[in-house]
């Protein structure tokens, strides 16, 4: 669509009127002022209804038996665009791999998601969850026990055949 | 019935300084709670509702938090100028109240008290004189700060202010005139006695007033001194914490007493209607009203009178905050030459030609032997109501408070002026403000 200019016609001064437009004006924001209907939204009660495709605080998930899902392959701090993930990994008796340490720093992430993409088993996701405040900003390095802990819901990924997620 | 006397005289007075203080700075703490719900509502939103129930509790948690705000004192400022300024503002701000009668006289078994603090015999002067020192705060804060914006928010304060404090004079004189008296105990005893406020009589000087005090408070549309967008916050730009607080503090005790005063001017003070609440001291007597042969008609005060009169007086001062904030959170600030225009072209000549034609009309009316009441009050009414649809279809017209399109056409003729093609073929350029009006 081409862009195009309104010229909106300034009324002649003769025609213009302060008072009348200044009682209108009044009188519309009286109409807003007892109009009962409010659009603040009382936050802690009134939780945010977040889109499934939000993607905030990271969660790991776990196996049945509460060790964690992730196989230490190394993908995700390789397609990390931000370098916030920092993973040791090791290997167990039975020959699994496992991560030693699984960091993620909250404040480098950039909340792309392409972890969870990447994730060949599912393990790391970002989840529909914001309010990760905290006091001092050592908090904000979450680690694996951490990550293990989360319990909001997972991000929904974006899947090419359903492009709004509807 | 007799005045208070003696050492209850004492006691009562100290009593109504301290209720009357407690009350003010109650009000104008709440004023502020008022302030930022009525305009959240007015934009839709809800408004500070944390703190407390409703937020009652919000004005003194913002209290608490200006106590604990670090005192800033720029390098650069005038210390003691910048430490008194904002000492100067606050104490006009509040003493204007002492003057302003806020019920019926109460009756006590020590005899009758007044419900005023000071019943000054100079009254509206007292007010006049005092409101105006309040300028001297907000240019001296402006200035000792060292700050350009703060010094431009103090200029703009006294061009302002003085600007508008002759309006607010001329629109007194018609209201001197009906009363023939000062205190304002009188005026609320003559608008007793007319039966109509004076609202309707000196209705053009009622909104001449009106204005005035819009300005005289800095108040949006009037807040050329503090104008955020261009001067930060004006004046008060380098203040914090309690300096600060007691800049807000004036600002809204000056619009306070600027309710009650348009409240006791126009609305009939404590007057409710009907003649049962009249009372005033005639010849040491309280009287109700005077009968047909001349004779006084006593008044008995009563502790119930004073309650419901302390209510009504209450409620007018009430509504005219309720349009102070409703006001500011509608009209967008003027420009500064409109400010200038509105005063000096608008308000001082209104206020003079309201001045002689309620003078004539007064002088007329005792010529042909008009007793002063309800039917002179109507009279007054007429000719008042004719001068007041003059003023607003003059007002009305884009003369003075015109807005873009004005200024563009003036615009457009100093630049058809400019490149020579002048229609009147003499040539010559003409400034942008030599045309138009």
């Amino acid at each position: 669509m081409a862009i195009s200019v309104k010229v909106m016609e300034r009324p002649e001064p003769e025609e213009t009127s302060y008072l009348r437009a200044a009682l209108s004006g009044m009188a519309l924001t009286f109409k807003h002022l007892i109009n009962p209907v409010k659009v603040t939204q009382q936050y802690p009660e009134e939780q945010t209804d977040l889109h499934p495709r939000w993607r905030g605080t990271h969660r790991m998930e776990v196996h049945a038996d509460g060790r964690p899902k992730c196989v230490a392959c190394g993908l995700c701090p390789t397609v990390c665009p931000a370098n916030c993930i920092r993973l040791v990994g090791g290997e167990d008796d039975q020959g699994n791999r496992y991560p030693i340490v699984y960091e993620i720093d909250e404040f480098r992430c950039i909340f792309c998601g392409m972890c969870q993409e990447v994730c060949p088993v599912e393990a790391i996701h970002v989840g529909r969850h914001f309010e990760n405040a905290e006091y001092t900003r050592d908090r904000f390095v979450y680690d694996l026990d951490r990550l293990m802990e989360q319990e909001h819901p997972t991000t929904l990924l974006w899947d090419p055949s359903d492009p709004r997620s509807e | 019935m007799e005045p208070i006397s003696g050492v209850p005289a004492i006691v009562a007075m100290v009593a109504k300084v301290l209720g009357l203080f407690t009350i003010l700075m109650l009000v104008v703490a709440y004023a502020t709670l008022a302030e930022r719900r009525i305009s959240a509502w007015i934009q839709d939103r809800s408004g500070p509702n944390r703190v407390g129930p409703f937020g009652l509790l919000q004005p003194i948690a913002d209290g608490i938090k200006n106590f604990l705000k670090e005192e800033t004192l720029p390098a650069t400022a005038n210390r003691l100028f910048f430490v008194l300024a904002p000492m100067i503002t606050i104490t006009p701000a509040l003493v204007v109240f002492a003057v302003i009668p806020v019920a019926a006289p109460l009756a006590t078994p020590w005899g009758v008290v007044d419900m005023i603090v000071a019943d000054v015999p100079i009254g509206i002067l007292y007010v006049l004189a005092l409101s105006s020192l309040g300028v001297y705060g907000l240019v001296l804060g402006g200035w000792a700060s060292n700050n350009k914006y703060a010094f431009l928010g103090g200029l703009r304060a006294s061009a302002q202010m003085v600007s508008y404090e002759v309006a607010l004079g001329l629109s007194l004189i018609p209201v001197l005139m009906l009363v023939g008296n000062v205190t304002l105990t009188e005026m609320v005893w003559q608008q007793q006695q007319m039966g109509i406020w004076f609202a309707l009589p000196l209705s053009l000087a009622f909104i001449l007033f009106l204005i005035s005090a819009f300005a005289e408070s800095n108040r949006l549309p009037f807040d050329m001194p503090e104008a955020e967008s261009e001067l930060v916050t004006g004046y008060h730009t380098e203040y914090s914490s309690m300096k600060f607080s007691q800049y807000m503090i004036a600002e809204f005790g000056h619009m306070v007493t600027a309710s009650a005063l348009m409240a006791t001017l126009f609305l009939g003070g404590w007057d409710l209607p009907g003649t049962w609440d009249n009372a005033f001291w005639h010849e040491g007597q309280l009287i109700r009203g005077f009968a047909e042969d001349g004779s006084v008609l006593m008044a008995d005060a009563a502790w119930w009178k004073t309650l419901v009169t302390f209510g009504a007086f209450g409620v007018k001062t009430l509504f005219f905050l309720l349009v102070y904030i409703w006001v500011r959170w509608t009209l967008p600030r003027f420009r500064y030459d409109q400010v200038m225009a509105l005063g000096w072209k608008v308000m001082l000549p209104t206020g003079l030609g309201y001045a002689m034609l309620m003078a004539v009309t007064i002088l007329s009316l005792d010529t042909v032997g008009m007793t002063y009441g309800f039917t002179y009050g109507l009279v007054l009414t007429g000719v008042s109501g004719l001068a007041t649809l003059a003023f607003l279809f003059f007002i009305d017209r884009g003369h003075t408070i015109a807005g873009a399109a004005a200024l563009n056409r003036q615009r457009a003729h100093a630049a058809r002026h400019a490149r020579g093609d002048n229609p009147a073929g003499d040539g010559q350029v003409v400034l942008p403000s030599a045309v138009g009006d």
